[in-house]
């Protein structure tokens, strides 16, 4: 049994480090952005932005001003139990939400949609958002936490396509996104590119959101074609001669990361996500035993979470990566 | 631009004179000392729409109205806790801005991502003010480190804590990019079109989709603002 305090208190930490401390992998890669920035505007914008995750830090106040939506997806082993049962569980994440807005402090972002009630703590109808997924590997009891919170409300959009508009058409579609969004940097990029292809509708926003917020940079699709895309999509981001905030340089994207899902066969739907230059998010995992270990790679997407057939039958290799 | 290829920097008073501003370039940086307020759609309901007295002296307390929501709590006692700063996108505001220049006197608007050209030329040039746009827009933290003090928050129970006036007393505040001029040259507008030259050659080997949707154009210099 994993129990409930623990969850609530791990949660709040989580909530803390998620608007505070920048993921390494991101950071890494920023600084690599940075190190060959040409445009003059766009090299101090990214040296910039390297010295206010420092001051973050130091601080310990918000990255951004504006903090985002938090959210959660939670990860469950096969023989995990909580404390007090699922409704506990949500009770704790709804409530480590509204005490971290008052606490770090966080902006109270979540207003109703027509009547913009604000209960300023980050929580309403619907919100926070909390997803789940399930893991074979390893085995025990164990419940991982993750929280994202979401900035670059304007990098998204969605699209279906069809089957013969083909790479080129979902290239058009990827770069009138960056374009169309990277003018004035309303994307706040670079950012994390997230792309859903496939799927239903909304499975498609899903699967090109958690692209973008649940995988980390450098990490490749274990499926070799689609490796090969993300690697020539990140170019071509980057070679729109499009930097920071919109000037003229060479750095929009930091990574891009490509996820299916099986669609209609007349279909080719399309999601693109920017996860901004604060890239939020924070990952615990949680034993029976009360042992918590903090990590910022959601290692979401599993050959598990990937599967392709009826049963789950690991092989040695998928086994070891789960 | 400085000689040297890098950005000027400069430090500006939040109620500037007019011939400090004639020596601010489109690009140069600038860090602020003194006052400023945050106003946005909230505010500009309320005092231009429902002709709400404005509930502070302007410009004489602050020339500077700041695009922004902190990420700040105030409990009970009236105490503020204040965290992270950052601007919010001022494009949607274009309509109301003549009217809260005649009302506040502003020289200065600070935000994310500016307003467009046309909107310079309407309403800042004439009331001889300019635009400065957050860096970023991440720099919260930085933004934050310059806030010595909350003076005041105005209209809180009436707008809330995100829309409220949060008057705030600033020391080396920044940094902010210089976007728009007092010709109404716009920083932003440059970049683009130096940007759209290369843009035709990027958009080889791509197609537009088979199925078009409504309002889709093909002309990609064109903003979607």
């Amino acid at each position: 049994m994993i129990p409930i305090d623990t969850i609530q208190t791990t949660a709040e930490s989580l909530m803390d480090k998620a608007a505070i401390e920048i993921p390494d992998d991101y950071l890494t890669g920023l600084q690599a952005a940075a190190a060959d920035e040409e445009g003059d505007l766009s090299s101090f914008v990214l040296q910039a932005m390297l010295e206010n995750y420092e001051a973050a830090k130091e601080d310990r106040r918000a990255m951004c001003g504006d903090t985002g939506c938090p959210r959660w997806y939670v990860k469950m082993s096969n023989d995990a139990r909580v404390e007090g049962g699922p409704i506990a569980l949500e009770e704790a994440l709804r409530r480590a939400t509204a005490n971290a807005t008052n606490g770090v402090p966080l902006r109270p972002n979540r207003v109703h949609p027509l009547w913009r009630t604000d209960h300023d703590n980050n929580v309403g109808i619907n919100a926070p958002e909390i997803e789940y997924g399930f893991e074979p590997e390893p085995e025990g009891e164990w419940i991982d936490l993750i929280t994202v919170h979401k900035g670059g409300l304007f990098g998204t959009d969605y699209r279906m396509l069809f089957p013969s508009d083909g790479i080129e058409g979902i290239k058009r579609f990827y770069l009138d996104s960056l374009v169309a969004f990277g003018k004035r940097g309303l994307a706040c990029q670079p950012a994390i590119i997230g792309i859903g292809l496939g799927g239903s509708k909304d499975t498609c926003m899903v699967l090109g959101k958690r692209a973008a917020c649940l995988r980390t940079v450098g990490d490749r699709n274990p499926d070799p074609e689609i490796a090969k895309l993300e690697e020539e999509f990140k170019e071509l981001g980057n070679s729109i001669g499009m930097g920071a905030m919109g000037f003229v340089g060479k750095n929009m994207v930091i990574d891009c990361h490509i996820e299916v899902g099986y669609c209609h066969t007349g279909g080719m739907q399309m999601s693109v996500h920017a996860f901004c230059l604060s890239s939020r998010r924070a990952v615990a995992r949680i034993h029976a035993d009360g042992r918590v270990e903090y990590r910022t790679d959601p290692q979401w997407f599993t050959d598990y979470q990937r599967r392709e057939t009826v049963a789950w039958q690991p092989t040695e290799s998928q086994s070891k990566s789960a | 631009m400085a000689a040297d290829g890098k950005p000027k920097q400069i430090r500006l008073s939040t109620n500037p004179s007019r011939e400090e501003l004639e020596k601010l370039s489109i690009g140069d940086i600038v860090y602020l000392d003194g006052t400023v307020y945050t106003g946005r759609e909230g505010v500009y309901k309320r005092a231009i729409e429902e002709g709400e007295p404005l509930p502070l002296d302007l410009p004489a307390e602050s020339a500077a109205n700041f695009h922004c929501s902190p990420a700040a709590t105030q409990d009970d006692d009236g105490n503020v806790k204040m965290g992270a700063v950052t601007a919010t996108a001022s494009f949607r505001f274009s309509k109301w801005i003549g009217a809260w220049f005649q009302k506040s006197g502003a020289r200065l608007i600070l935000g994310k991502g500016g307003m467009s050209a046309k909107d310079y030329r309407e309403h800042f040039v004439p009331n001889g003010a300019i635009y400065l746009t957050t860096v970023g827009y991440g720099t919260g933290a930085l933004l934050g480190r310059g806030v010595k003090g909350v003076k005041a928050v105005h209209w809180r129970k009436e707008l809330g804590l995100a829309q409220a006036m949060w008057v705030i007393e600033v020391e080396n505040f920044g940094p902010f990019i210089v976007e728009s001029d007092l010709e109404g040259n716009s920083l932003f507008e440059r970049e683009n079109a130096r940007i759209a030259e290369n843009l035709d050659k990027v958009y080889e080997g791509t197609r537009p989709a088979v199925l078009k949707r409504f309002g889709e154009t093909d002309d990609r210099s064109d903003e979607l603002i």
